[in-house]
């Protein structure tokens, strides 16, 4: 945001501007040294989102754990016991934690990400800071609150363990976990972002989102694994296009063992830098204007 | 060395009024399609901009703002309410972008538009101090290097473990203020709200502000309604009319200028046939500050003269004047009479002057009715609201409260103290 040309003819001296505002502000100057310059405002919004989340209910996180563990025994009764739809040898508590617990984690980081423009309205109006910062400190938030969900899977599989109900243990794959929850934050990010720089034009889209998320989960592996269905079939192709679809088999396959095609998460982090690329750009449009209609 | 801080260049800003596009997907699909099968857009004519005027769908809060302010200067931004003040202040701060021309500054540029923003109810004071802190642009390194003077200056010490949601309202603006104090901008931008409130805040602030400014290189903009508080703080300002600066200049030729608009009308009526009658005809009514100009506005501190043309084509000896002055809700505030003093009217012209004493009457409106008596007893004549009186605030020390008195007059009278 330097511009050197403007010349004081006076004084026969160029003048140094730190600040330039004007409409044409291309998209792809995102401006990240500023945002580095506003990192303690990023790592202290962070800390109020979980410190609000502490504060405000007696359990505190514990409220957290109660969404994907109770999801998760329904599903394993329903889909599981019921319809038989669950890997064999593996208790059906944990084939289906191993993979409702991302879930969870990538709907809750692209819902809350998709209306921090709107919940955050009220600083926006009032102040200037770098806007890629709230749907950043609201992402890494919501990040920090979902890990202590996983810590839940790993409970719950020690449990099986030591109660002899099940020999769980992990292997070396455990070190593709990092690349997984990258790639699934990523994409909660991405299209995060981009629902958040749409629901500025068109309001409908926001309950829309909900439901989106919901029917993207019923095709992906969530419900059964992916070998279970027939290959080159109509539905395989469905959840073959879904960038979750290897996410989801890849975090089975480090949490509890079962066989993914590492390969296939080329294709999702293809997707990953896709939208977030996407994003960022819809975003830089909307960002320094959407004040006025809010 | 080029001594300029901000170089506002023709600067527009367009808000678009009732519904932003329709708001749904289905409409805005149907524009795409029709753009890409290269019919018409179905919501816009070919000159999207006119039509869109003619609809009165458009309205441009700023048209065409150019503007310069050196560094150290403090620059008033005076106008009446949807003059654009408030979006200048908003394109200023960076909170939303002009539709075209540029805003350019040099420094570190901070915004006061409210206090303690951002501050979360459920955090405690400290909590709230670095995050409004940093909202504001500071460091998390220098909050905490100014943390002791910022919990001191807000006088909260022994509250400020607990989450702020149970503060009073008061507490959270001390707090919210006290962060705000302790900015370092080279460029601060100063919203009118900050000048509100209780005396105390207020001269807090404006005090503030003063020690801000006369900091080598430190640059303000203060947008504000109070003219009092222009006066005092600002060596130059800027008239905004309807989007455009209409006079830039020396604070108090703005200010004058700024409110010869009423004051025109309002200082001076000359009458027709308004009130022309067997008995008389009135010719003309004004206000003159004594040692000012009836050009200019009146203030608080002048003394100021009515002057009253009348002719009188008979019984003149007989007839009295007398003026009830009322306020903006037409509650008589007071009465005085030429019957009160010697002074007697004749056939013919008269030129009667009648003087308030200085810095009689509050700021305020006021709205004089005319009466004329026959033989001091029986009312001849209502002229009800023939003139009225706009009374401006004065210039004031620095530091001295900046708001309005209660009350509609402020007599001077004689004070002693017998113990000497």
């Amino acid at each position: 945001m330097i511009d050197m040309t403007k010349v004081n003819l006076e004084n026969d001296h160029v003048q140094h501007w730190d600040v330039v505002v004007s409409p044409d502000q291309p998209w792809w100057n995102l401006d990240l040294k500023e945002i580095w310059q506003y990192r303690d405002l990023l790592f202290l919004l962070v800390r109020r989102d979980l410190l609000a989340i502490y504060k405000q209910t007696v359990l505190g996180p514990l409220w957290q754990l109660v969404q994907p563990l109770l999801t998760s025994l329904m599903f394993a009764f329903v889909f599981g016991i019921m319809g038989r739809m669950a890997a064999e040898g593996i208790p059906s508590t944990l084939f289906y934690m191993a993979a409702v617990v991302p879930w969870i984690f990538f709907a809750n980081v692209l819902n809350k990400t998709s209306t921090t423009l709107v919940t955050n309205a009220s600083l926006m109006t009032k102040v200037y800071f770098p806007r890629l910062i709230a749907p950043l400190a609201t992402t890494l938030s919501t990040a920090v609150s979902s890990l202590i969900q996983l810590a839940l899977f790993f409970i719950i599989a020690l449990g099986y363990r030591l109660l002899g109900g099940y020999a769980w243990s992990l292997d070396l794959s455990i070190l593709m976990l990092p690349v997984l929850l990258l790639i699934l934050v990523g994409l909660g990010f991405g299209l995060g972002v981009i629902v958040s720089a749409m629901t500025t034009r068109f309001r409908d889209l926001a309950f829309l989102v909900g439901f989106g998320v919901q029917l993207l989960m019923y095709m992906s592996p969530v419900i059964f694994p992916l070998d279970r269905v027939e290959p080159g079939s109509n539905l395989r192709l469905a959840l073959e296009l879904n960038p979750m679809t290897p996410v989801i088999e890849g975090f089975r396959a480090v949490l509890i063992g079962t066989y993914v095609e590492w390969s296939t998460l080329l294709y999702s982090f293809g997707w990953m830098v896709g939208v977030i690329l996407v994003g960022l750009a819809m975003f830089r449009r909307v960002e320094r204007t959407y004040v006025d209609v809010v | 060395m080029s001594d300029l801080a901000i170089s506002v260049e023709d600067v527009h800003k367009r808000y678009r009024l009732g519904t932003i596009g329709s708001g749904l997907i289905a409409d805005e699909v149907k524009a795409i399609y029709a753009r890409m099968t290269g019919k018409t857009d179905p919501r816009l004519s070919i000159d999207q901009e006119k039509d869109m005027q003619r609809q009165g769908m458009d309205f441009w809060s700023l048209r065409g703002v150019s503007f310069d302010v050196k560094k150290g200067e403090i620059l008033g931004v005076v106008g009446h309410n949807g003059a654009g003040k408030s979006t200048l202040l908003k394109l200023l701060s960076r909170i939303t972008l002009p539709t075209k021309g540029t805003i350019k500054m040099t420094g570190k540029v901070s915004s006061l538009l409210e206090v303690g923003t951002g501050f979360h109810p459920e955090l405690t004071g400290i909590e709230n101090i670095y995050l409004n802190g940093s909202i504001m642009g500071m460091r998390r390194a220098e909050i905490t290097a100014r943390l002791d003077e910022i919990i001191e200056f807000s006088g909260i010490e022994h509250h400020i473990d607990t989450p702020i949601k149970r503060y009073s309202s008061g507490m959270k603006v001390r707090l919210g203020f006290a962060v705000a104090a302790h900015l370092e901008p080279d460029i601060l931008i100063l919203d009118e709200v900050l000048a509100v409130g209780d005396a105390e805040f207020q001269k807090k602030c404006l005090g503030k502000m003063q020690e801000v400014s006369t900091k080598e290189g430190r640059t303000v903009i203060f947008v504000s309604h109070n003219l009092a508080a222009v006066k005092t703080l600002c060596n130059r300002a800027i008239l905004l009319d309807k989007g455009a600066v209409t006079f830039q200049g020396d604070t108090t030729d703005t200010i004058n200028y700024y409110l010869k608009g009423d004051t025109e009308a309002r200082n001076y009526r000359h009458f027709g046939k308004e009130f022309d009658t067997d008995e008389f005809k009135l010719d003309e009514i004004s206000f003159n500050p004594v040692g000012g100009s009836i050009d200019d506005a009146l203030d608080e501190y002048q003394t100021i003269e009515i002057h009253l043309k009348i002719h009188m084509k008979r019984n003149g000896a007989r007839r009295r004047v007398n003026f009830t002055v009322q306020d903006d809700h037409g509650v008589v505030l007071f009465v005085f009479s030429s019957a009160r003093s010697d002074v007697k009217l004749h056939d013919g012209l008269n030129h009667l002057v009648c003087t308030f004493p200085q810095g009689f009457l509050n700021i305020g409106n006021y709205f004089l009715s005319m009466h004329l008596f026959e033989d001091d007893k029986s009312l001849l004549y209502n002229f009800p609201n023939m003139a009225a009186m706009q009374i401006q605030e004065g210039e004031r020390a620095i530091g001295k409260w900046m708001g309005r008195e209660p009350g509609f007059i402020k007599p001077r009278f004689e004070w002693s103290n017998s113990a000497e």
